[in-house]
């Protein structure tokens, strides 16, 4: 009997032998391998986080724990999760619970979290988009999801100007997760509501010589 | 230039007026208008409800009445009919045609244009001495604007139009619901689309609603006609003959 | 298998007659003249695609390399169809190779059975879902349901359309025919326990959604998912979202199956550089979509460890065997050729009858599952649904040139259907206009129109078919005189002698002012 898999694999050779197209090269005319100064880059990424209603804090690298603490504050995250390769120093300041994560961790239980500290692995300036790669220091996927409140390290080193600069820098095999401010909808009246099933408050925290 | 002067089957038949305006148009710009006697129609209607076999007599015919070489262009007063020229008879030619027809049709192809992109691409003629003391606002039609992408050729002639008080229509962009048999198969969907349309005309309060298109101005006017809005229609090409010495006389009912 | 071994290749089937969700049980003039009817239909549907239309202009037009980025993508589609088999053989390898489990399913009947013994397998009863063009296409879940499973729509769009029974009516937003105070009637009804206070601020509404599917992602065990990308050199799988359901169907249960057309393949990672600018742009009209999650298999300790991907034909291979409607299958399904056609702005999703609705809808149904013109299929009629604006083709990302496969397709349509009153009338006009001579007899017989005509010259009723035009559009009576026959006339003569000799005059005043 001819499998599924050798039927459509048939047909498609079948298709192609009715109808042949000469091939084809893609031109890829679009902006590559841009660059910008750092303030423009930080400009630019602080404007789009903006425009997705997430919040920004800048700090030079010394006063991470500071800056954390006091977004944390701000929120009233009394009981946060962190992944188990986040630099503890970035916590030495937060007075709150700290829950390091592990995989016997059941993800629901996430959901008793007020928020969760991560790092990230890149960021795009032009879309305003940060990429978690599953990294020690980012943690497994529903840890930066379940809990209401995200607040992400960012390091100014790490944001490209464009999407094919970031993307360029991403490795396939890992989980990856792009997040481009708070969750949102468009889904009643194509009017954006911020704040949906993905955490509702992302706060992001950008060292500025990092 | 010795222009061969395409009058379309609609134009020809049914609103002869703006291929008589196209005709005295050119002529006045000094050109040799020749109109090759044995033309008929472009096939567009055939091979948009889905008939290509049916057109091919047509699109030769339209080769061999304009392939000849004496003729340095083929001007047409319809963006759709150009389009069709520019993009379809190559389409009938490829698939139901022989090698003759192919070539042929390539041939014409190059020189085909319609009127407004004639004028300001060919002539590089903005003003072309019009005069029509009248409110106008123009409607782009869907095949000058994404097909042939004229732009705002059309509106740089209304532009230079001597005493013409000149809107601009709201919306312009969004098809009129014409679509050729689409307003005869897809009666009420082509009804909503006009009525939008023509609500956005009666804010303009013009006179005149004009385009580059017997056909939509056929169904805009019919719309517009039919509801006695007070606004009425008129080819672009008759705006652009009108003169001081000979300025636009209504002669027509519903256009 | 006989075609390869006959050396002789044999057309693909589209989807079979009767199954899933791509074909109405209208034509499409019809459905539309109910819908047009539809007061609160036509007023949502003007107002969001309008919305809508503003903001992807503001988007597009900010990049000064949006059309490279559009030749990039139409050029990266059409070479991934050049090499579909290559590329899923490759898909199936690197998924495989990474934990993952691939299946193949020659049209919507069998994928569902594949999902089906795949759920089942789980011992669970329910499904959380992300919303998919695909499932939907297949009927994925009236089968579950059939069988005792429960799918539960976790994007706010799709679960609007779920509780109220309703079929999605847009692509991107399938719930675009409601209006708020719809919807929240709709969750007053539907969602149990929902606040009775519930308001129709959005924000109030997609709250009431967020607490009632919270459970259900906390608790549910196996989500189907469809697939914006496959990548094959990496066998990553992407899905771009906003609201983060989608994230929760694809982290939080033990099991996740993915069903992913075979033309959603992409052959590099660096692909997704263009279709990541290309897609958000053009659907949502924003720089990026909030979330975009991409995986590839299974990864330990994060996310579903049993992960099964299955791939669909469902009339994609008949597609594809078309050289010229092949293109249709380029779609990235952003909807952005939904928002600004005119005539699904008016006749609204529901009047095209299949998953796919508007432009796309129309050159891609009718290839997916036929249009069966001898038996009267409502997909004869979409291929119609058009004025052929071109507005589709300057909005689509990857530059499907719609127009252009929509007159195919018609073409496709008439030559299927037989000798038809049509196809005769088309005949016998081509027959008058192929002679002059019979063209201009005919002319003169069209100036018996003119006795039809009232005083003013206007025809206002007009004989079947015309009578859908006479209703709302007065016909000129043809004039007395055509074109030729008055440039043949004294009158017409003279008038281009007059027209010839101001040319003269203005040349002469011209050169004595110099």
């Amino acid at each position: 009997m001819t499998t599924a898999r050798e039927t459509v694999l048939g047909r498609i050779k079948d298709a192609l032998a009715l109808a042949p197209t000469p091939d084809t090269t893609v031109p890829r005319a679009y902006r590559t391998g841009r660059t910008l100064p750092d303030d423009e880059r930080l400009a630019l990424f602080t404007d789009r986080l903006v425009d997705y209603r997430a919040t920004v804090h800048t700090c030079t690298a010394d006063r991470t724990a500071q800056a954390v603490a006091e977004v944390l504050r701000e929120h009233g995250a009394r009981r946060i999760g962190v992944p188990a390769g986040l630099d503890p120093l970035w916590l030495d300041a937060y007075d709150g619970e700290v829950q390091q994560d592990s995989g016997d961790i059941p993800a629901p239980r996430l959901d008793a979290l007020d928020g969760v500290l991560t790092a990230s692995a890149v960021s795009c300036a032009e879309t305003g988009t940060i990429f978690l790669d599953g990294s020690p220091d980012q943690g497994r996927r529903a840890l930066s999801l379940v809990p209401d409140l995200h607040v992400c390290v960012v390091d100014l080193s790490t944001v490209e100007a464009g999407v094919p600069e970031a993307v360029a820098r991403l490795e396939p095999q890992r989980p990856t997760t792009l997040i481009s401010g708070p969750s949102a909808t468009s889904d009643i009246e194509l009017e954006r509501v911020e704040g949906v099933h993905g955490p509702r408050t992302l706060a992001v925290v950008i060292r500025t010589d990092r | 230039m010795r222009i061969g002067l395409f009058a379309t089957c609609l134009g020809d038949t049914l609103f002869p007026e703006a291929v008589k305006s196209t005709a005295v148009l050119l002529a006045r710009l000094g050109h040799d208008v020749v109109f090759p006697p044995g033309q008929t129609c472009c096939g567009q209607m055939h091979v948009n409800t889905g008939y290509q076999r049916e057109p091919v007599p047509l699109v030769r015919n339209f080769a061999e009445q304009f392939g000849d070489a004496s003729i340095e262009a083929v001007v047409m007063p319809s963006g759709s009919c150009a389009g069709s020229v520019r993009h379809q008879h190559e389409i009938v030619a490829e698939r139901y045609g022989d090698a003759s027809l192919r070539a042929g049709v390539a041939t014409v192809k190059a020189k085909t244009y319609e009127l407004s992109e004639f004028l300001v691409d060919v002539l590089d003629a903005e003003d072309v001495g019009a005069y029509f003391p009248h409110r106008v606002t123009y409607h782009p039609t869907c095949h000058s604007l994404r097909m042939l992408r004229v732009g705002d050729k059309p509106l740089k002639l209304l532009r230079a139009v001597d005493s013409i008080d000149l809107v601009e229509l709201p919306e312009a962009d969004s098809c009129c619901g014409f679509g050729g048999t689409f307003a005869v198969k897809n009666a009420e969907t082509s009804t909503a689309m006009l009525q939008d349309k023509m609500r956005n005309i009666a804010g303009t309060d013009a006179e005149v609603c004009t385009a580059g298109d017997s056909s939509c101005l056929m169904h805009i006017g019919g719309g517009l006609s039919r509801i006695r809005s007070g606004t009425r229609t008129l080819h672009l090409a008759q705006i652009l003959s009108a003169t001081r010495t000979s300025p636009y006389v209504p002669t027509e009912a519903v256009r | 298998m006989s075609s390869t071994f006959l050396g002789m290749p044999a057309t693909p089937p589209r989807s079979p007659y009767g199954t899933g969700n791509l074909r109405g049980d209208r034509k499409f003039p019809k459905a539309a003249h109910d819908e047009l009817r539809n007061e609160q239909l036509r007023r949502n549907l003007g107002r969001a695609t309008r919305t809508i239309r503003a903001k992807r202009l503001n988007v597009t037009g900010e990049l000064p390399d949006w059309e490279a980025l559009r030749e990039a993508g139409s050029a990266i589609k059409t070479d991934t169809m050049n090499r579909l088999p290559e590329l899923l053989e490759q898909l199936e390898r690197k998924v495989t190779e990474r934990g993952g489990t691939v299946h193949w399913a020659r049209d919507g009947v069998e994928a569902n059975e594949i999902v089906t013994r795949l759920v089942k397998a789980t011992g669970s009863s329910d499904v959380i879902k992300v919303k998919s063009m695909a499932t939907q296409e297949i009927g994925l879940n009236e089968h579950l349901e059939s069988v005792g499973i429960t799918p539960y729509e976790t994007d706010l769009a799709e679960l609007i359309v779920q509780l109220a029974h309703d079929k999605p009516s847009h692509i991107l937003v399938p719930a675009i025919h409601r209006n708020r105070d719809e919807i929240r009637q709709i969750f007053l009804k539907e969602i149990p326990g929902v606040d009775p206070g519930l308001d129709n601020v959005p924000a109030h509404l997609a709250a009431a959604a967020r607490a009632y599917l919270r459970e259900k992602f906390m608790t549910t065990e196996v989500a189907v998912s469809g697939a914006n990308f496959g990548i094959a050199e990496t066998g990553t799988l992407a899905v771009v979202e906003s609201e983060g359901n989608g994230r929760m169907c694809l982290t939080m249960p033990d099991t996740l199956i993915t069903v992913m057309g075979i033309e959603k393949v992409l052959p590099r990672y660096q692909d997704l550089e263009v279709f990541l600018q290309l897609l958000p742009r053009s659907s949502t009209g924003e720089r990026m979509n909030p979330y975009t999650s991409m995986w590839t298999g299974v990864t330990p300790g994060d996310g579903p460890q049993d992960f099964h991907l299955v791939l669909l034909d469902n009339g994609r291979t008949a597609a594809l065997a078309d050289r010229i409607g092949r293109e249709a299958l380029n779609c990235i399904r952003c909807s952005a050729c939904l928002n600004v056609c005119p005539v699904y702005e008016r006749a609204g999703g529901h009047a095209y009858g299949s998953t796919y609705p508007g432009p796309i809808g129309a050159v891609l149904t009718p290839q997916l599952a036929g249009m069966h013109a001898a038996k009267g299929d409502p997909n004869s009629s979409l291929p119609y649904a058009s004025s052929l604006c071109g507005a589709c083709f300057d909005a689509c990302p990857v530059k499907i040139d719609i127009p252009s496969l929509l007159v195919e397709l018609r073409h496709q349509n008439t030559e299927q259907s037989g000798t038809t009153a049509e196809k005769l009338a088309m005949k016998a006009a081509a027959t008058v206009m192929k002679h002059p001579k019979l063209f201009t007899a005919a002319q003169k017989g069209a100036g018996i129109g003119r006795l039809v005509g009232g005083r003013d010259g206007r025809i206002s009723h007009l004989p079947p078919p015309f009578n859908g035009w006479s209703e709302s559009r007065d016909t000129a009576a043809p004039p007395k005189q055509t074109f030729r026959s008055w440039l043949a006339s004294a009158e017409g003569a003279q008038a281009m002698r007059a027209a010839a000799g101001e040319y003269e005059k203005n040349r002469k005043q011209k050169e004595e002012e110099k």
